[in-house]
């Protein structure tokens, strides 16, 4: 029994886990499916899900399968509803397939993978960042795609409204990466400071006869048909033709995939996002996501103090990797470090896009977290050599 | 060809762009397909509310002549995909039409999750023994002692019984038809299709082509009348003790239960608690 009336309190900010900012950041970005598998870390997702969604007027089930669990978001996303999943990497493993299918049949979808210890089953419970290309190359065939990069449990709020926004104005899947530290962290969230997102997807509307459901306009993402409007349409995994029925002509399949890409393209202004922190006359540049960057946000501070120029680059969309944003960050930097939960990953993108300067990695591959001290360590020792 | 017929012309319901069809000469899909929209026409199913979704094979190909909201999935999950599809838009008509190797090979898992769930759904299975697409392999029904491209010495693998297995997992339909009894068929996909729950219908198709050749099957007409006496889903039948066994497949309904649907239960649950 509690004697102190606390209800006309609405207090600001909630005590929130990664994965529950998700989850609600999911049901205030209109999302009313939810069609998952359990794995560790993620299964908070699913656990808050399969009481929220129900209430907020929507579905969740727990499918057979991770692949049937993906098979099913898209399915769901066909019918016109916003979809997601929530898995981590031996389940993201298995989702590539239908991954696959949804960039190529351009259907909407969400999908959160919440990297742990690699590969195989690795370590459940311990942190990673090493399915970077996996998210960007982990189906097969060529195909584009959005990667978002949460580095708390705020951000995570407002990226999985960001990932259905963008999986409705881009129709294509949005993957949000973020590792089990985040994930499983609780951290102050303040809410209500920004209104849910009401991206709506584009349906098809017009003469029935003459309708194309892969012809596309300016913005070169075309209009989704919705089933029971009476288009009856065929979707398909097979490269098509702007009629969506099977095509081999070679001139038709270079079109159509290039549209893919060029459609990304068009919207990067909404897709590309980063945090530069102190970049403007610093002589290295660390370039970190995730609980690493919150690590290197601090060893920043502390390099600083020490008199060293030092900044940090943080994508916050990981893929298309936001390039510009980075040649101007380190526009005055003649080293970047790379401080990574894996073997190396973020850095060859990094060595890619920035040939003409030193790039370093500080790996670490034990299932811990990168310290501040440890990238402060690294980041002195390069700047004093410089 | 179908006297009893006179109101249901199969060209209305099909996709004239898409033809001529890429079906082989004596392909006893194109038989399950007229049965299957003969049904659908007499139900008088509304196409703006039908989705036809299939998976990756010779069967798979059938969505696309359908002029229906037809999904071509991925290999093995159309039932899965079908699953999301049917829990997102309750007012479609959902229909699957999937192979035996589709079915029960890639998407066996899929299948015995959703006779178990029992879902709103119609599952067409077109069983002709073989992976036909890709050339003839060998399948999870493929007869003991049958030869194909991957069994050249003769197929040593205990084959599946479908219908046995849907009923097992808690199917609330099942039936089995051969594709030279059309109106029949017909009259079994009608009552899946009505069926308020799972319903899984086998069709014994033929695949002259790349099975029947490769065993001396003789012509189309010949497998197909030999069908319910040939095909022996050893797995199962073995597994009954001798007296009790039937000489040929049986056909029909052969399991119906009125366990409750469940989209219907997951929505009535969440009713429910809204109402707390």
């Amino acid at each position: 029994m509690n004697a102190i009336d606390r209800s006309h309190h609405k207090p600001a900010a909630k005590l929130l886990s990664g994965n529950a900012a998700c989850a609600q950041g999911a049901i205030d970005a209109g999302c009313t499916f939810f069609a998952g598998y359990p794995i560790t870390p993620s299964s908070e997702i699913a656990e808050r899900l399969s009481s929220l969604l129900p209430k907020a007027g929507g579905v969740f089930i727990q499918m057979e399968d991770e692949i049937a669990a993906m098979a099913a978001v898209v399915g769901a996303s066909m019918g016109g509803v916003k979809a997601l999943t929530a898995t981590s990497g031996p389940g993201f493993s298995l989702k590539q397939e239908n991954i696959g299918y949804a960039a190529g049949a351009e259907i909407p979808c969400v999908i959160v993978n919440v990297m742990r210890g690699g590969p195989s089953t690795g370590m459940p419970t311990r942190p990673s960042q090493a399915d970077i290309f996996q998210t960007r190359y982990g189906s097969h065939g060529d195909y584009p795609i959005i990667v978002l990069v949460p580095a708390s449990a705020r951000e995570i709020y407002d990226e999985t409204l960001r990932a259905f926004d963008l999986a409705e104005i881009c129709r294509t899947p949005v993957i949000l990466l973020y590792d089990q530290v985040i994930a499983q962290s609780s951290e102050t969230v303040a809410l209500g400071g920004r209104p849910p997102a009401h991206a709506t997807r584009k349906w098809a509307s017009g003469p029935r006869e003459s309708y194309k459901p892969y012809a596309a306009g300016d913005d070169l993402v075309p209009a989704m048909p919705r089933p029971g409007d009476g288009y009856r349409t065929h979707t398909t995994g097979l490269t098509h033709s702007e009629s969506g029925f099977p095509s081999q002509d070679p001139e038709t399949v270079t079109r159509n995939l290039g549209r893919l890409y060029a459609k990304l393209e068009k919207h990067r202004d909404l897709i590309d996002s980063y945090e530069a922190v102190r970049c403007e006359d610093a002589e290295l540049v660390i370039v970190a996501i995730g609980i690493s960057a919150r690590a290197a946000r601090r060893a920043v501070d502390a390099c600083r103090a020490e008199g060293h120029k030092v900044g940090l680059f943080r994508p916050i969309t990981l893929w298309p990797f936001p390039e510009i944003a980075l040649r101007e960050a380190t526009k005055s930097a003649k080293t970047i470090l790379v401080p990574e939960l894996n073997i190396g990953q973020l850095r060859l993108e990094i060595e890619r896009l920035l040939r003409d300067r030193r790039v370093e990695g500080l790996h670490l591959i034990s299932g811990e977290p990168i310290t501040p001290a440890q990238i402060a360590a690294a980041a002195t020792k390069l700047a004093t050599e410089v | 060809m179908f006297r009893d017929a006179p109101h249901f012309d199969v060209r209305d319901y099909l996709r004239k762009e898409m033809m001529p069809h890429f079906l082989c000469p004596g392909c006893g899909h194109g038989m399950a397909l007229r049965a299957l929209l003969w049904a659908l026409h007499e139900l008088k199913i509304d196409r703006d509310k039908l989705a036809v979704v299939s998976g990756i094979g010779c069967a798979g190909r059938l969505s696309a002549y359908i002029d229906a909201n037809t999904f071509h999935t991925t290999h093995g999950r159309p039932l899965a995909y079908a699953t999301g599809l049917a829990l997102a838009r309750p007012d479609l008509h959902v229909v699957v039409i999937t192979g035996d190797g589709d079915c029960l090979a890639i998407g066996g898992n899929h299948l015995i999750h959703a006779c178990r769930r029992n879902l709103k759904l119609t599952c067409l299975m077109l069983n002709n023994e073989i992976y036909g697409m890709t050339g003839g392999q060998v399948s999870p029904t493929t007869s003991e002692t049958r030869l194909t491209t991957t069994t050249p010495h003769g197929n040593t693998e205990p084959n599946f019984d479908a219908c046995a297995l849907a009923t097992a997992a808690g199917a609330g339909f099942v039936g089995r038809e051969v594709t030279r009894h059309v109106p029949k068929m017909k009259e079994l996909i009608k009552d899946g299709l009505q069926h308020p729950g799972f319903a899984f219908i086998e069709v014994l198709s033929d695949c002259t082509e790349v099975y029947g050749r490769k065993n001396d099957m003789g012509s189309s007409s010949e497998m197909v009348l030999r069908q319910k006496s040939e095909m022996r889903p050893s797995a199962y039948r073995d597994s009954v003790d001798e007296p009790f066994r039937s000489t040929d497949l049986p056909t029909g309904i052969l399991a119906r239960n009125h366990r409750p649907e469940y989209g219907a239960a997951l929505r009535a649950a969440a009713a429910a608690r809204a109402a707390k």
